[in-house]
């Protein structure tokens, strides 16, 4: 019910216009700083316990830089990211259309005539679905930077095999099965919470709670369609 | 005209609006009062299609709300303006383009004329210099006129609001009713006003309706609203030593 009246022909094209790219700006670019910071991060992580696993003299130093490109483009960056986005994301969805609905601006919307649903959040998953896969190809990017880093500062390996393990057998499929995961959890993170936060009643702290189960379900679903989507593309 | 006819709404099996028939006529300004829980809230959401009820007809010049598709529906809506108790204002929009949302909307005119248009209802009421400003820097007198301009600025059919007064100073409040007033009685609308304020009601309420357990127990104008014996108007209207006293001497004053 909630889906069909979202996916009507906007209302006014130049005010939908308008409303996608202060979404893209505000669940999008806004998210770009924190994606980039645990992406560094945890790229440089998974390389050095990767380096640090390896103990045996027979095994190549250039499988630690194949292994970081693996895991960060297979789960790390499509599926770990998705989570951080629903908790980001996905609490300032619902709060804010919370919000809107516990201090009537939702219904001062429908008195207006507008299709409150399409108007609020339509630009929301087309921005979600636009804008969340080129973050995750950033996060592959940086993931990747980080681990080369790591090895720079710690010289726990060779840049040079951490460079040499990266371009290994790259299949360019895997980005294809990231970016498949990715397009469907954006659709996740756009709406479980736009529906916890569109339909909350009460007060403030009716919409916390929503938040939290805005989260909370959508990192489940998420978890789940990921186990689903990899054996699909992968099994 | 709008024509309500036998209306009935309930929630999860409690009766909240139990046959209430009314009208309301082009120029003039309705008040709801009752109680708490009495169902003003509801009567004034049913009239706007924010809620369906189970039973009854409401008319809007001959067409009937219930019967209207979605698309009807929305149509008839932009012919409504609505004040809601706490403004329902656009948080991240500024006065300016509070106002002018419903033109960008639906009004298919160019900027400068939209902004113009929306210069001469904050003319009309009576706010300078507040466009670039947003919400939460306004107070909460300015919000309600900022609102009120909102709701007129396509110029409506019908104007509806919920507790215009609610949390103003009296002298705030009596320039939200007159404007109301005035804004009635200038563009020959239907306005209806839930209030629990009683200064309105006597001042501005040229039809008045008192909802008590979900029906309409009463009907009159201000004036008759000072005569009737009505138990439950009366109990309800002057509860109040002063609002005693006013009626007192209002009906020394006629005998």
């Amino acid at each position: 019910m909630m889906l069909k009246q979202v996916f009507k022909k906007p209302q006014k094209w130049s005010v939908f216009r308008e409303m996608l790219f202060r979404e893209i700006e505000d669940l999008g670019l806004k998210s770009m700083g924190i994606i980039m910071f645990i992406s560094f991060f945890v790229g440089g992580v998974v390389a050095i316990q990767t380096a640090l696993n390896i103990d045996s003299p027979f095994i190549p130093k250039y499988l630690i830089g194949f292994a970081t490109k693996r895991g960060i483009i297979l789960e790390f960056a499509p599926t770990f990211m998705s989570i951080i986005l629903a908790g980001k994301v996905g609490s300032y969805i619902t709060s804010s259309m919370g919000t809107m609905r516990v201090t009537e601006q939702i219904d001062a919307l429908e008195v207006m005539g507008i299709n409150s649903l399409n108007y609020l959040v339509l630009p929301k998953i087309l921005a979600a679905l636009f804008f969340y896969p080129l973050l995750i190809l950033l996060s592959m990017f940086v993931g990747i930077v980080g681990g080369y880093y790591a090895g720079l500062l710690t010289d726990l390996f060779f840049s040079e095999d951490f460079i040499y393990g990266i371009q290994l057998d790259f299949d360019p499929f895997f980005i294809k099965y990231a970016l498949t995961k990715t397009v469907v959890f954006a659709f996740v993170i756009a709406t479980i919470p736009a529906y916890h936060g569109f339909y909350v009643k009460g007060g403030s702290l009716e919409v916390g709670r929503a938040s939290t189960k805005a989260v909370v379900w959508t990192s489940i679903v998420i978890i789940l369609l990921n186990y689903f989507l990899t054996q699909m593309l992968l099994g | 005209m709008i024509k309500v006819e036998n209306l009935y709404k309930q929630f999860t099996d409690v009766p909240v609006l139990k046959g209430v028939s009314t009208i309301f006529e082009k120029g003039k300004t309705n008040m709801i009062i009752g109680q708490s829980g009495s169902g003003k809230t509801v009567f004034l959401k049913c009239l706007l299609g924010l809620h369906t009820p189970e039973k009854g007809i409401i008319s809007f010049d001959g067409r009937i709300h219930t019967e209207l598709g979605i698309t009807e529906r929305r149509q008839l809506r932009q012919e409504m303006g609505m004040v809601f108790q706490g403004g329902a204002l656009f948080d991240s929009l500024t006065i300016e383009e509070n106002i002018m949302f419903p033109l960008k909307m639906f009004a298919d005119k160019p900027n400068s004329e939209m902004l113009d248009r929306v210069n001469a209802v904050l003319d009309r009421v009576h706010l300078e210099n507040v466009n670039k400003k947003f919400p939460a820097e306004l107070s909460g007198g300015m919000q309600k006129r900022v609102a009120i301009a909102r709701a007129i600025v396509m110029n409506p059919k019908y104007l509806f609001c919920d507790e215009p007064n609610s949390g103003l100073d009296p002298r705030t409040a009596t320039v939200i009713d007159n404007l109301i007033q005035e804004i009635t009685d200038e563009y020959q609308i239907i306005t209806v006003i839930n209030s629990h304020d009683m200064n309105s009601v006597m001042e501005i309420g040229e039809k008045i309706i008192f909802l008590k357990d979900g029906v309409n127990a009463w009907e009159g104008t201000n004036e008759e609203i000072f005569k009737t014996e009505n138990e439950a108007v009366v109990d309800f209207v002057y509860s109040s030593n002063l609002f005693k006293k006013v009626r007192e001497a209002y009906l020394s004053k006629t005998k």
